[in-house]
């Protein structure tokens, strides 16, 4: 089991990927996923993070099998 | 009288929301889609009151001459993140049925981006239903627009306006 990581928008653009598949094992929090798939670099200012399709805080707890997403503001309507 | 509330669970589901949700790459028009949605559900007689919003592109954003946009969006969460909203709208309103359709991928001027239509038996609650749903989905729906402008250069747009013009007012909801 891992996590899925997905990236969207200018967020993608800027990491130059959608996507990170990430071996769970010490992972504990949205920022932790983040720290490890993207490392020296701090997390974009206004970034939204969802689990599971749920916005949370980057403090949120995550767990083998979730799919975390780091977003820019949404822009729709 | 224990017994009686233990009958009851203390957490009772709400009766499901009618609502359609719909997120396409193709080309629609509103109207028909609103008509072919009221034809099609069972509340007639019911609703005495459909509030309708049509988001339309631009030709220009931000001082800049806009030819085109790209819509992405999150797969999923975006249907998901719509339902809440919706659901959140109905514990606040009495709604009868909501429709929500939303353009996804290549779109240009004048073309339609965005339908939200809520139907319900009084006009107070169409029409703060429908503005409480667009709002929400303005804030919260991840989508994501890039223009791409005259001068031949896309941008992503960072984030959306208050909705006004004049951009010292706001909706207070």
């Amino acid at each position: 089991m891992s996590i899925k990581v997905l990236y969207f928008a200018s967020l993608k653009d800027i990491l130059g990927r959608a996507h990170d598949e990430l071996d769970a094992a010490g992972i504990t929090t949205a920022g932790g996923v983040w720290h490890q798939a993207n490392p020296n670099r701090p997390i974009p200012v206004n970034t939204l993070v969802a689990v599971n399709m749920d916005y949370v805080d980057i403090h949120a707890h995550v767990k083998d099998g979730d799919e975390v997403a780091f977003f820019p503001p949404v822009t729709g309507g | 009288m224990l017994k009686t509330a233990m009958k009851w669970p203390s957490f009772r589901p709400l009766p499901a929301v009618e609502m359609q949700i719909k997120i396409t790459t193709l080309d629609f028009n509103p109207w028909q889609e609103i008509q072919a949605y009221q034809a099609g559900n069972t509340i007639a007689g019911k609703f005495g009151a459909t509030s309708v919003f049509v988001g339309t592109m631009r030709d220009f954003n931000q001082g800049d001459e806009v030819q085109g946009m790209t819509l992405e969006h999150y797969p999923g969460m975006t249907e998901k993140q719509l339902a809440v909203i919706v659901n959140e709208a109905s514990a606040q309103w009495p709604v009868l049925d909501t429709l929500i359709i939303h353009k996804v991928g290549d779109i240009f001027p004048n073309q339609p981006i965005v339908v939200v239509a809520v139907w319900t038996s009084h006009r107070g609650d169409a029409f703060d239903a429908c503005r409480y749903i667009m709002e929400a989905l303005k804030a919260k729906a991840p989508f994501w627009k890039k223009e791409q402008l005259s001068t031949q250069q896309n941008r992503w747009v960072e984030k959306n306006t208050n909705g006004y013009a004049n951009d010292t007012k706001d909706y207070t909801g």
